[in-house]
């Protein structure tokens, strides 16, 4: 059982990476985040897993939020005291209507593209918490909670 | 023989197909992996396909599409269709989709994280 994160913890640490939506940039987004959390030194299996978790999010912009159409991509990350990350993904596409839905496990609404529709199962499984506020036509932010061994 | 490309490379071993990819397996990647996989696959239909993912350092569930769709493909036309070697990060988000209860996971190596 996952205990709820607490999201107003002091920020020790952070960065703001922006970014187009282009497909190639899904690797930069994730090694970004994963290089600049490697100060804290994580375990390999944390920072496959925050890997993991933000190559998800990032890819539900390019797919979903912008859905062929090239927008921009916010990337916060934050280094929190108690060894907590917080990774922000924020597009300004077209948002989610139904969030609840959309997080089920293999919902898609791309199944000719072979989505598989686990992309936020395995945010959710990947990480302590993860936090979705959308608003249709205005756009989505993830926050993604991970809190690293002491 | 092996061919070699720049993600995927085919053995071919009578009825059976090696598939070795390597590198990293996300959105963008899938598309060019999964093109190349179809034509080498429908042009000889083998048998037997392994998919070698001991090569693969990343994975999310751009993947999962990716073996699940070729598993799709080679059952179709009757043949089977197993994944090799996954890492112990690969192996975790398998076991998450729930892919091994689907798909044989062969293991010829020690794990690797």
């Amino acid at each position: 059982m996952k205990s709820r994160v607490d999201f107003s913890a002091a920020v020790e640490n952070q960065m703001t990476v922006t970014l187009p939506s282009y497909s190639v940039n899904e690797g930069m987004a994730r090694s970004a985040v994963a290089a600049f959390c490697a100060q804290l030194n994580p375990t390999a299996v944390e920072l496959a897993d925050i890997k993991c978790a933000v190559s998800e999010a990032v890819t539900n912009c390019i797919v979903h939020a912008y859905r062929g159409n090239v927008g921009e991509i916010r990337i916060t990350v934050k280094l929190c005291e108690g060894r907590l990350v917080m990774v922000e993904i924020r597009d300004r596409g077209c948002g989610i209507e139904n969030v609840k839905q959309a997080r089920e496990p293999l919902y898609t609404t791309d199944a000719e593209g072979e989505r598989s529709g686990m992309g936020f199962t395995v945010m959710e499984s990947f990480c302590d918490e993860v936090r979705v506020s959308s608003r249709v036509g205005k756009g989505t932010t993830v926050a993604l909670l991970k809190r690293l061994h002491k | 023989m092996l061919q070699k490309g720049e993600r995927i490379s085919f053995e071919r071993r009578g009825d059976r197909m090696i598939v070795h990819i390597r590198g990293e397996i996300d959105h963008h990647s899938a598309v060019l992996v999964r093109t190349g996989i179809d034509r080498e696959i429908m042009q000889d239909r083998p048998r037997e396909v392994l998919l070698d993912l001991s090569g693969v350092d990343f994975m999310d569930s751009s993947g999962l599409g990716l073996i699940m769709g070729r598993y799709a493909l080679v059952t179709k036309y009757g043949g089977t269709l197993a994944v090799v070697d996954p890492s112990f990060a690969v192996t975790k988000i398998l076991r998450l989709a729930g892919m091994e209860r689907m798909i044989t996971i062969k293991r010829t190596k020690e794990k690797k994280v």
